[in-house]
């Protein structure tokens, strides 16, 4: 069986954003970039399904400029065992990211698909489900438990409610919640190991593909800053303000 | 053209999320019908049909929409969705489920957790859980959108007269299955609903400890929430996470005890009108948006606040 995870270059989770102030974006001049917790915790949950030998290959891709091979780098650091970048400098939006996915899924015939559930730049949430529907497979996203049994998996899904447990039939897409695991660190061997795995450049044309948008940014702004309020001394003065300042309670 | 909006529901009642996007839909201004999927739902659907200002009500009442499996849902709602120009859903785990799969569908982009309709095809919503708001037009023919819980006002339940007219189309795709639900039974207000939220994190120390808040909670009326910490914990469950990736909350009133206040936290909560922040750590960043701070040790402050309540 044959997992193939897409994963995506971004900020790291601990740097504080800082938007352009002529409203053109946010500055990624010189900031830490990472592979998303998410995508992460896909690669970690593709590695434990190899080693508990239910995979035998594990496959990372990426589809951005040529960057994002640090972040291929550190999923085949992490243990997958090969890694394809689709190489763009174009504007990415998830539509066009899940068409270059699934002209490398014809290739690749993956078995399980394993997506981050989103991306913490975007906050979209559409990748994997966009993908799932472009090559007519099911999906199971927000996974926090995913087994495989009898051509199917059976994965329970964290929902507003609280828990949903379905069953999908293979080859299928699963999106990643965050108690499905917890990620490794890549060791120090594992790391020098990773620069001699295989990686594949591809490029949009070579799959057929076109990644331009239909959806334009036209600004990107600070939110409202909410200030700091006041300290107070104890919790009589908490329920006194609450009650005859905010009165927001009776 | 109109808007479809996409019901949320349990086929017997329809959540207050779907009356956020209709409020969506009326910012847009073209009129709306609502698309009720599920099984044996009627009464979903009729209760559909008083929302404020609804044109139609679809039905589609088939067992294979039952449990709003996506790999049937979207079919369907693309199908429908074809004869309008924007499709809204909330953007709740069910939305974002099977709302990327209608888009993909259709071949268009999809806007998801928008907080503002500009105009008919120009929404603003929350990038980098929140810390920037990007403003997006749509160029494509039908606009696929999802609408964040905190966007809009709900409309009103009550005073629509939409008539129901049954959807004969059934997709089955044959290729997923329901086995379960375990869902959070509680007798509070659901988190995204509640007037007032008392949020517990790491510093709770354990799930027990929790049991601090339910007194507060009962005499204010409030919905429990917590930290992605003190759900990681094991402390509670997912369901309670308000956050960048958890719940979007915007009370009148948001009480996190034990909370440092993560930039993914304050994602999730920083629209509240009014935040009170206990905390034993002074300079917690949880203290930098909360407008009443107590810097005091929770478990001598919850029982006096609980008594003073």
């Amino acid at each position: 069986m044959k997992v193939l995870v897409p994963v995506k270059r971004v900020v790291d989770a601990n740097v504080k954003i800082r938007v352009k102030p002529d409203g053109g974006g946010v500055d990624l001049a010189n900031v830490k970039m990472a592979v998303n917790p998410f995508c992460e915790i896909a690669i970690e949950e593709a590695i434990r399904l190899r080693e508990a030998g239910v995979a035998a290959e594990v496959v990372a891709v990426s589809v951005g400029a040529v960057v994002c091979q640090e972040q291929l780098r550190t999923c085949l650091a992490l243990g997958a065992d090969r890694a394809v970048l689709i190489q763009t400098d174009a504007e990415l939006h998830p539509l066009g990211v899940a068409k270059a996915l699934k002209a490398l899924q014809e290739r690749e015939q993956a078995d399980i698909v394993l997506f981050g559930k989103q991306s913490i730049d975007g906050d979209n949430s559409q990748t994997g489900p966009m993908f799932a529907a472009l090559t007519g497979l099911p999906q199971a996203t927000f996974a926090s438990e995913a087994k495989v049994a009898d051509g199917e998996l059976e994965v329970t899904r964290e929902v507003d409610g609280g828990l949903q447990t379905i069953a999908v039939k293979l080859p299928a897409v699963v999106t990643t919640d965050l108690r499905l695991n917890e990620p490794r660190y890549a060791s120090l061997p594992n790391i020098m190991k990773a620069k001699r795995k295989p990686m594949d450049v591809l490029s949009p044309e070579e799959l057929g593909v076109d990644l331009a948008p239909s959806v334009e940014v036209l600004s990107v702004e600070r939110p409202a800053e909410r200030g700091a309020g006041v300290k107070v001394e104890s919790v009589e003065e908490l329920v006194d303000k609450l009650k005859n300042e905010a009165k927001v309670i009776a | 053209m109109s808007a479809l909006v996409v019901a949320e529901h349990d086929n017997r009642s329809i959540k207050p999320a779907t009356r956020v996007a209709a409020a969506a839909a009326e910012a847009i201004g073209n009129g709306f019908d609502v698309l009720v999927a599920g099984e044996n739902c009627a009464a979903a659907a009729e209760e559909a049909g008083r929302i404020a200002g609804v044109g139609k009500v679809l039905l589609a009442d088939q067992p294979a929409y039952g449990h709003q499996l996506a790999e049937n849902v979207a079919p369907l709602v693309a199908e429908v969705g074809a004869a309008y120009s924007h499709i809204l859903a909330a953007h709740t785990t069910t939305g974002k489920n099977f709302l990327p799969r209608v888009a993909a569908q259709l071949d268009v982009a999809q806007i998801s957790d928008i907080v503002a309709v500009l105009d008919e095809a120009t929404f603003k919503r929350p990038i980098y859980a929140g810390n920037a708001i990007a403003t997006v037009c749509s160029k494509d023919p039908i606009k696929v959108v999802s609408v964040r819980g905190t966007a809009y006002d709900p409309v009103a339940a009550e005073g629509g007269s939409g008539a129901v007219e049954a959807v004969a189309a059934a997709h089955d795709a044959g290729i997923s299955r329901f086995i379960r639900d375990e869902l959070a039974k509680s007798e509070r207000p659901e988190l995204t609903a509640a007037g007032v939220i008392i949020s517990g994190g790491r510093g709770m120390g354990s799930g027990e400890n929790f049991q601090l808040l339910e007194g507060i909670a009962d005499k204010l009326g409030a919905a429990i929430g917590a930290s992605r910490a003190a759900v990681d914990a094991g402390f509670v469950p997912n369901d309670m996470q308000v956050g960048q990736t958890g719940k979007i909350v915007a009370p009148d009133l948001y009480i996190a005890v034990g909370i440092s206040g993560a930039i993914q936290h304050l994602a999730g909560m920083k629209d509240s009108k009014v935040i009170a922040a206990i905390n034993k750590d002074e300079d917690a960043p949880i203290f930098q948006v909360a407008d009443y701070g107590l810097v005091a040790d929770l478990f001598k402050a919850l029982p006096e606040l609980e008594a003073l309540l």
